[in-house]
């Protein structure tokens, strides 16, 4: 992907992400009570007016609903995303503590759920019609089916609790003063049932589309004429029909990020991870809207940005879209 | 997704109807509130015939909890549905009827609201107006809507250039009851195949809701009686199992149902 192109994607991200900026806004003006409220009331002071009025006054929160929106955008431009109440820190940093923790579980999770809808639905394409597509689509249907937090649950119980193979839930051993090979081993160790989790409630989506690309593409004239060149199977499977396959599969992975995203809140919450997700339900069990808000926007932008990746990978694996695009446009 | 047996297809409906019996003969399979005390608490499953499947650590009935929470999980479900098709098919019509800034305003606001993380929205949403019932379905319209559009204004887009729209327009009816009454109709048959789908995912995000303390405080949710029997998962782990498994069955139920709906109507392929 060019430069331009690149470019050209990233304009395309920002009347959305005004729009969400002005969805947000409108949210916090629905909810009851402004920030000097929540700050009397943490202070003691709820009853004194003079002094609620005095501090929307100095605040801003007193002018007009279109002056404090333009306060609210400009504060945004500069990356200024508020002061969370529980934690009494800025929100974004908040946030970028908790980002990667996050970041690794969807990642994994995606992953994940990509690896086994791919090699599954592949399998179940080539099987079609026997016993194996059978039992492996109705596990995806099922899989489909199930509450994430209750499969991570049910995970729980077999592997932490039963077998006491993996650990209950965080991020890494607590007390562990592990460095290197033996931290990573750790976390990685901890990550196993959350993204185990999320791959499994996630990827019957990507088994159908891979199933179902498989199975159009067998009955392609390419396959067709690569069969009639007398071309050995593994190669035709892997080259004329699994690989453009492979392209509703990684178009729907950006498109399933924001889910996938969604996921994770509920998911690191059962498994006790301090990530993002977890993040979001601590600020709504402590009504601390301006959190609320800025995990809102930047799972938003993290969700564009995964759209931008999954568009470079989809110019690698199909040469048509990419840099011929790129040179249209005068590269 | 097709299965094997000709009996597959009768799997989601027998299912489904199993629950629906189940969420209108609530109250005579287990009459009175499901979130009294009535017996002893973490009586074990299967040991009492009064109580066949246990209660939880405060006594109360786990059987009453899993019919009445058949009523939360079917009726929240399907207004959840209702409302995210219905502003989706609104939303959709005019935007591929209209066309022009219209169109590109709407869709803008489409693209938009798909890029916010659902559930992280629906979760906003109930956390600012308030945890009931109504508000859950609300939450979940709001933030789920946009597939339901873009489907709906592809359909309206092809309906629209047909004959017999041309027709109504050369008989002057007026372009709001065209778009409604000619075009809508005959671009609503793929949304039949979205329409189980979303009455899945409405249930799924509900009983999420609930299980992270969003729901109906006064209802008894099978999301609300998995987080309540965590705490016990190591003791009594069948009350964290029974309300999850009927959440999987009843998401299974819509979907396939869903499924077999589109199929019959010839839209197999396109779920």
């Amino acid at each position: 992907m060019s430069w331009r192109r690149l470019g050209r994607r990233l304009l395309q991200a920002v009347p959305v992400l005004l729009l969400v900026a002005i969805g947000v806004f409108v949210l916090l003006e629905l909810a009851q009570g402004d920030a000097v409220d929540a700050y009397l009331a943490g202070i003691g002071g709820a009853g004194d007016l003079t002094l609620a009025a005095e501090l929307r006054q100095r605040y801003g929160l007193a002018d007009s609903l279109g002056a404090r929106f333009l306060t609210y955008a400009t504060s945004l431009a500069t990356l200024d995303l508020g002061w969370s109440i529980a934690f009494a820190r800025p929100v974004l940093d908040v946030i970028l503590e908790r980002l990667p923790k996050t970041l690794l579980l969807m990642g994994s999770g995606i992953l994940l759920a990509a690896l086994l809808g791919i090699g599954l639905g592949a399998l179940a394409a080539l099987r079609r019609g026997r016993p194996t597509d059978t039992v492996v689509t109705t596990a995806a249907l099922v899989l489909n089916a199930t509450p994430g937090f209750w499969l991570g649950l049910l995970l729980i119980i077999v592997f932490s609790v039963e077998l006491r193979w993996l650990p209950l839930g965080g991020f890494s051993t607590l007390d562990s003063r592990a460095t290197g090979l033996a931290a990573v081993l750790d976390t990685a160790r901890h990550l196993v049932l959350p993204a185990a989790t999320l791959g499994l409630t996630y990827f019957a989506l990507y088994l159908r589309l891979m199933r179902g690309a498989m199975l159009a593409a067998a009955e392609s004239g390419w396959v067709t004429a690569a069969k009639a060149r007398g071309l050995p199977t593994r190669r035709i499977v892997l080259r004329h029909m699994a690989r453009p396959a492979l392209l509703p599969v990684v178009t729907m992975l950006g498109l399933q990020s924001g889910t996938m995203l969604g996921g994770s809140v509920v998911v690191e919450t059962v498994f006790a991870i301090p990530g993002l997700g977890s993040l979001a339900f601590e600020a709504v069990s402590q009504r601390d809207l301006p959190l609320l808000a800025g995990i809102l926007l930047a799972g938003t932008v993290l969700v564009v940005l995964v759209n931008i990746l999954v568009d470079i990978v989809y110019g690698r694996l199909d040469p048509r879209v990419g840099d011929n695009l790129g040179r249209v446009a005068g590269d | 997704m097709r299965m094997g047996s000709p009996w597959s297809g009768l799997i989601g409906p027998a299912l489904l109807l199993l629950l629906v019996l189940a969420a209108l003969l609530a109250p005579l399979l287990a009459p009175g509130d499901p979130l009294d005390m009535v017996a002893r608490p973490l009586t074990a499953p299967f040991t009492d015939a009064w109580f066949p499947l246990g209660t939880d650590q405060l006594g109360r009935d786990v059987w009453a909890g899993l019919v009445h929470g058949a009523r939360v999980s079917l009726v929240v479900g399907l207004a959840a549905a209702a409302a995210t098709l219905g502003v989706g098919i609104l939303a959709g019509t005019v935007a591929g009827f209209r066309g022009g800034l219209v169109d590109d305003g709407l869709m803008r606001l489409t693209e938009a609201f798909q890029t916010v993380p659902t559930f992280l929205l629906a979760l906003a949403l109930v956390s600012v107006l308030g945890a009931s019932a109504g508000n859950v379905v609300l939450a979940i319209a709001i933030s789920s809507w946009p597939p339901a559009a873009r489907l709906v204004r592809a359909e309206v887009l092809r309906v629209k250039t047909l004959d017999y729209v041309d027709a109504a327009r050369i008989a002057g009816m007026a372009p709001l009851a065209i778009a409604f009454v000619e075009v809508l109709p005959g671009a609503l048959q793929p949304v039949v195949a979205l329409a189980g789908i979303t009455v899945g995912e409405a249930i799924l995000v509900e009983s999420a809701l609930a299980f992270l303390g969003l729901g109906d405080p006064n209802l008894q949710s099978w999301g609300s009686m998995v987080a309540n029997g965590r705490a016990l998962i190591r003791t009594a782990p069948s009350l964290v199992i029974l309300p999850g498994l009927c959440i999987a069955m009843a998401v299974l139920a819509v979907s396939l149902t869903g499924d077999g709906l589109a199929r019959r109507l010839g839209l197999g392929t396109r779920s």
